[in-house]
C-alpha cells in the first residue's frame, strides 16, 4: 500500500475524525479530532492497517494556543514496516482524552506519565495514578506554566525543621 | 632485647588511628558517578590502600556512607533512612556534583545538596570527580577522624 492509498484508505474509514494529514520525513502524520482518538485507533489496529504496537504516548504543552495539550501517539505495523503518527489537541481547561488501556497494555504507563507530567486526565484508565513523581507533588512539572526552580520536598529539609 | 616493648599514646589518638583506618564504607550509588567509585574502589586505583576497602551492603555494618549520584525528592526519604540505621560513629562523604548541590539538575524533582537531609563531612565536587580527588577526599576524611574529640557516650553530658 502506497502512502497515497494508504491516507486515502484511512480518510474514508475513519471519515470526519480526520482533521488533516501531514508528512514528517516520509512518515504520515495524521490530526485527529480529540473525542475520536479512541475509535480511530482501534480502527488502525486492524486489518488492513495493521497498526499492532504502540511505540510511545506523549504530549506537548502549546501554552498559549487554543487546543493547549497535543497528544502525540506514535504507531507501529509490523506487519508493513510503517509508522504512522496522530495527533490530537485537547483544552487547558479539564484536558481528557479517551483511555487506550484496552487496546494496548503498554498504554498503562504511558498514560500514567503523561497525567503525572502534564495533568491529562485518560478516561477509562484503571489507576491513573502518578508514576514518576510520588503521592502528594503538587502541580504537573512539564506544564508550562509550572515554575521552573519550585521544589516539592517530600520530607521536611534539615534547615526548615 | 632488641626493638621497643612499649610505647605511649593517648586513648583518643589510639582510637583515632584504628578508626580512620578501618573504614567500612556503604555505597548508596544512584547515577553515573559509580563509574568513578568503581574505578576509585578497583585496583587501579585501590582505595583499599587506605583502608577503606571494605564494602558492606548493609547500612548497619557500615561508618562511612558514600552517596554517590543524583538524589532525587522521591529517594530522599530512603537516603535518610539509610542514614538513620547506621551506628555512631558514621561519617558522609557527598561524593560528585549532584550530591554537593544538585549539579546541573535544579528543577523540580533533584535535591540541591544532600546536606539539605543528611550532614556531610566532606564534599568532593566534580562532574563526575576524578578518582585521584576521590582519595584526596578519603585523606581529608582520615586527618579528620584522626582529629576528630571522641564521643564518650557513655560519659554524662553537662
Amino acid at each position: 500500500m502506497g502512502q497515497e492509498t494508504l491516507i486515502e484508505a484511512i480518510r474514508t474509514t475513519l471519515g470526519p475524525a480526520v482533521e488533516g494529514v501531514a508528512d514528517s520525513f516520509g512518515d504520515t502524520v495524521l490530526i485527529l479530532r480529540a473525542d475520536a482518538v479512541r475509535p480511530a485507533l482501534a480502527a488502525l489496529r486492524e486489518p488492513p492497517f495493521d497498526y499492532a504496537v504502540l511505540l510511545d504516548l506523549t504530549c506537548v504543552d502549546f501554552a498559549a494556543a487554543e487546543g493547549r495539550f497535543e497528544l502525540v501517539y506514535h504507531l507501529y505495523s509490523m506487519a508493513r514496516n510503517v509508522r504512522l503518527r496522530l495527533k490530537a489537541s485537547v483544552p487547558s481547561a479539564d484536558p481528557a482524552v479517551a483511555s487506550l488501556v484496552g487496546l494496548w497494555k503498554n498504554a498503562e504507563w504511558l498514560e500514567r506519565e503523561v497525567f503525572d507530567m502534564f495533568g491529562v486526565r485518560f478516561d477509562g484508565h484503571p489507576y491513573l495514578r502518578r508514576l514518576l513523581t510520588y503521592e502528594g507533588f503538587e502541580g504537573h512539572p512539564l506544564r508550562k506554566s509550572y515554575p521552573w526552580r519550585l521544589e516539592q520536598p517530600r520530607i521536611p529539609l534539615k534547615d526548615e525543621a | 632485647m632488641s626493638g621497643f616493648d612499649h610505647l605511649t599514646t593517648r586513648l583518643e589518638t589510639a582510637l583515632g588511628w584504628g578508626r580512620k583506618f578501618s573504614l567500612f564504607h556503604y555505597p548508596f550509588i544512584t547515577a553515573c558517578c559509580g563509574m568513578e567509585y568503581m574505578s576509585t574502589a578497583c585496583a587501579h586505583f585501590d582505595i583499599d590502600r587506605f583502608g577503606a576497602g571494605l564494602t558492606r551492603f548493609s547500612p548497619r555494618q557500615a561508618d562511612l556512607l558514600l552517596v554517590v549520584g543524583t538524589v532525587t525528592h522521591k529517594l530522599a526519604p530512603v537516603l535518610r533512612t539509610v542514614y538513620d540505621q547506621m551506628l555512631e560513629p558514621k561519617w558522609v562523604i557527598a561524593f560528585g556534583a549532584c550530591t554537593v548541590s544538585g549539579g546541573i539538575y535544579q528543577n523540580y524533582a533533584v535535591v540541591q545538596g544532600i546536606d539539605k537531609i543528611i550532614p556531610v563531612d566532606i564534599y568532593i565536587p566534580g562532574c563526575p570527580p576524578r578518582p585521584e580527588m576521590v582519595l584526596d577526599g578519603l585523606l581529608k576524611l582520615q586527618d579528620r577522624i584522626q582529629h576528630q574529640k571522641q564521643d564518650w557516650r557513655w560519659a554524662r553530658k553537662p
